[in-house]
């Protein structure tokens, strides 16, 4: 029972200085504020209020949106007839939304890696140039290349270069 | 004389350093005119670094301007008999000896010797370090080639390239036989466009580890990086000037890929083409004054020149709706490049631009990235096969051809580097 008592005091003491080493804040007397009393509400607990949920047209699989890549012919970096859909698609939902874009120019392997690099950047300004014809700010885009260095497919045949020869829309975080 | 098609596979001496990557090296075909060389072990190899009598004959056989014949050993270098090689074919013999010298220290000694009069035609002494000792065979091999036929070797040179892994890629320098493989640097993004310095210490070129292509220069030396174009957009297509002073590169800052000229520091750049079409993949001639690049201002890319301080640029190439990647030989004389033909081949071509005399140097076809040798005689470049880059190498005049593949992974992006002091 002594050993306790002993640590008890010990305790105590230590508290004690550790109180003593902070000086105490001058005390600041409390504002009473009176406010008058609010009139009880009855809750009306069987109403409901609808709500129609945000659905950004963006992320609807299957979309018209859902298709972000504009295709290409063989070393050109001119916007065919089925690109232009998608072009005017993104165009019109950017008039709507507040965001920003990266259009990445992409090629196929055939050919040299700094002709396609520049080859690339001439097809992601395509694509956006055509957005800024309707209307889209250029503060909202920038066009990169990736060149022949990032193919979606990975084949040697004229399947996969089609799907290479691609400038694709990629939407920055909001 | 292609009908004596020589085919053979240099492996590799497997030494941990380039266990990784090991080059294989095919050769097919052979030169116009085979000089027959003797070459025989050198005294004292068998202790030395390395067999410096198989080195040397293996470079002189890939150089396909060599028939090798099979030499005795050489026991006492003073006391070579040349002579009795004559009936054997041979017009010289190569006679060599390693020496040990104290502390672990090497040195090499060779003679070149004529058949006919038993005479000296050249040879050295060097000392052999124990990390160089392939590149003392080299030195060797280099020496014959050209006092048989005057013209510099480049077996002591050096190449670089990209191997492609999966999402790995590695810049390689090697030498120009494949071996001593040494990562320069390696990324998980992709590393183009590698570009040697004309004194051999530096490697320009445009890696994406930025998520987008930035123009770096590499000491070899010092691990020391300089980021040389990074603007905004794209910035690629590094290719050094004749003195080493400046680069010039390919820049998407206006928004279309243009020429600019830059100091290897990064400072003071400029540009030097002015159009709204694509113009990239600049070189330095050989006097420094002219810029050949690629252009598609006339449709299809085709290759022109123009003056280092601008002005008008002149088209070069005619032959094919679809010419890229122009090179020069260091005389000036030669245009090497890939050109798109009949049935969507992309195959190496040089143009003689005095006589405007076009050749086909390949039979693949999805060529690209050509690169001269420092002696104008072959150029290295990437192509493809079984669904695979490899490398390959053709002697300028189309008669000998090289292989050059991996294990594993694509290999791309050569560049054949200079000689070296």
């Amino acid at each position: 029972m002594r050993n306790v008592k002993h640590v008890a005091f010990i305790l105590s003491t230590a508290a004690l200085l550790a109180a003593c080493s902070t000086p105490p804040a001058p005390q600041k007397p409390v504002e009473v504020v009176e406010k008058p009393a609010e009139p009880v509400k009855q809750a009306d607990t069987r109403a409901v209020e609808p709500v129609k949920a945000e659905v950004d047209e963006l992320d609807i699989p299957g979309g018209k949106l859902a298709n972000r890549s504009v295709y290409f012919d063989f070393d050109s970096y001119v916007v065919r007839e089925d690109g232009k859909e998608v072009v005017s698609n993104h165009a019109a939902y950017l008039g709507k939304n507040q965001r920003t874009i990266l259009i990445q120019g992409n090629t196929d392997e055939r050919g040299g890696s700094e002709y396609n690099l520049a080859l690339g950047q001439k097809r992601a300004e395509a694509v956006r140039k055509s957005m800024a014809a309707l209307g889209v700010a250029e503060g909202r885009m920038e066009a990169v290349s990736l060149g022949e260095e990032k193919p979606k497919a990975e084949g040697h045949n004229e399947e996969a270069w089609s799907q290479n020869r691609r400038a694709d829309i990629v939407y920055k975080a909001k | 004389m292609n009908k004596a098609k020589l085919m053979f596979v240099v492996a590799g001496t497997a030494f941990a350093l380039s266990a990784q990557a090991q080059l294989r090296v095919e050769i097919s075909g052979v030169g116009s005119n085979q000089i027959p060389v003797a070459v025989g072990p050198c005294a004292g190899e068998a202790s030395a670094p390395a067999q410096i009598s198989e080195i040397v004959k293996a470079d002189l056989t890939r150089s396909g301007m060599f028939k090798i014949i099979d030499a005795s050993p050489t026991t006492n270098l003073m006391q070579v008999e040349a002579t009795s090689y004559k009936a054997r074919g041979a017009d010289a013999l190569v006679a060599c000896s390693v020496q040990q010298l104290g502390g672990g220290q090497f040195e090499v000694q060779y003679r070149l010797m004529s058949t006919v009069q038993g005479n000296d035609l050249s040879g050295f002494r060097a000392p052999m370090p124990n990390q160089y000792g392939r590149l003392a065979a080299h030195k060797i091999a280099d020496d014959v080639y050209e006092k048989l036929t005057g013209i510099k070797g480049v077996f002591s040179t050096r190449i670089a390239y990209v191997v492609q892994q999966g999402r790995q890629y590695r810049l390689e320098v090697a030498d120009a036989d494949g071996e001593n493989v040494i990562p320069a640097l390696t990324s998980t993004e992709p590393i183009i466009s590698p570009s040697w310095s004309p004194d051999g210490t530096k490697v320009a070129y445009v890696s994406f580890e930025q998520r987008k292509p930035v123009v770096y220069v590499q000491n070899l030396v010092t691990r020391q990086r300089t980021v040389v174009a990074n603007e905004k957009g794209n910035n690629s297509a590094p290719a050094w000037s004749p003195d080493g002073k400046r680069l010039a590169v390919a820049l998407s800052k206006p928004g279309n890929t243009q020429i600019y000229i830059v100091n290897a520091d990064g400072s003071g750049i400029r540009r030097l083409t002015n159009g709204s079409t694509i113009d990239t993949e600049p070189q330095f001639s050989a006097d420094g004054q002219s810029i050949y690049f690629t252009s598609d201002r006339s449709g299809g890319p085709q290759i022109y020149r123009m003056s280092v301080n601008g002005g008008e640029p002149q088209r070069v190439t005619f032959g094919s709706s679809y010419n890229i990647s122009p090179r020069i030989s260091a005389d000036g004389k030669t245009l090497a490049y890939i050109s798109r033909r009949e049935g969507g081949a992309f195959q190496l071509f040089v143009l003689d631009l005095e006589s405007r005399q076009e050749q086909r140097l390949s039979d693949t076809t999805s060529d690209d990235s050509p690169s001269f040798a420092p002696n104008g005689k072959y150029i290295l470049y990437a192509t493809q096969n079984g669904g695979r880059r490899s490398l390959a190498v053709a002697s300028t005049d189309g008669r000998v051809k090289q292989r050059l593949s991996i294990q594993a992974g694509n290999i791309k992006e050569p560049t054949w580097g200079p000689f070296m002091k």
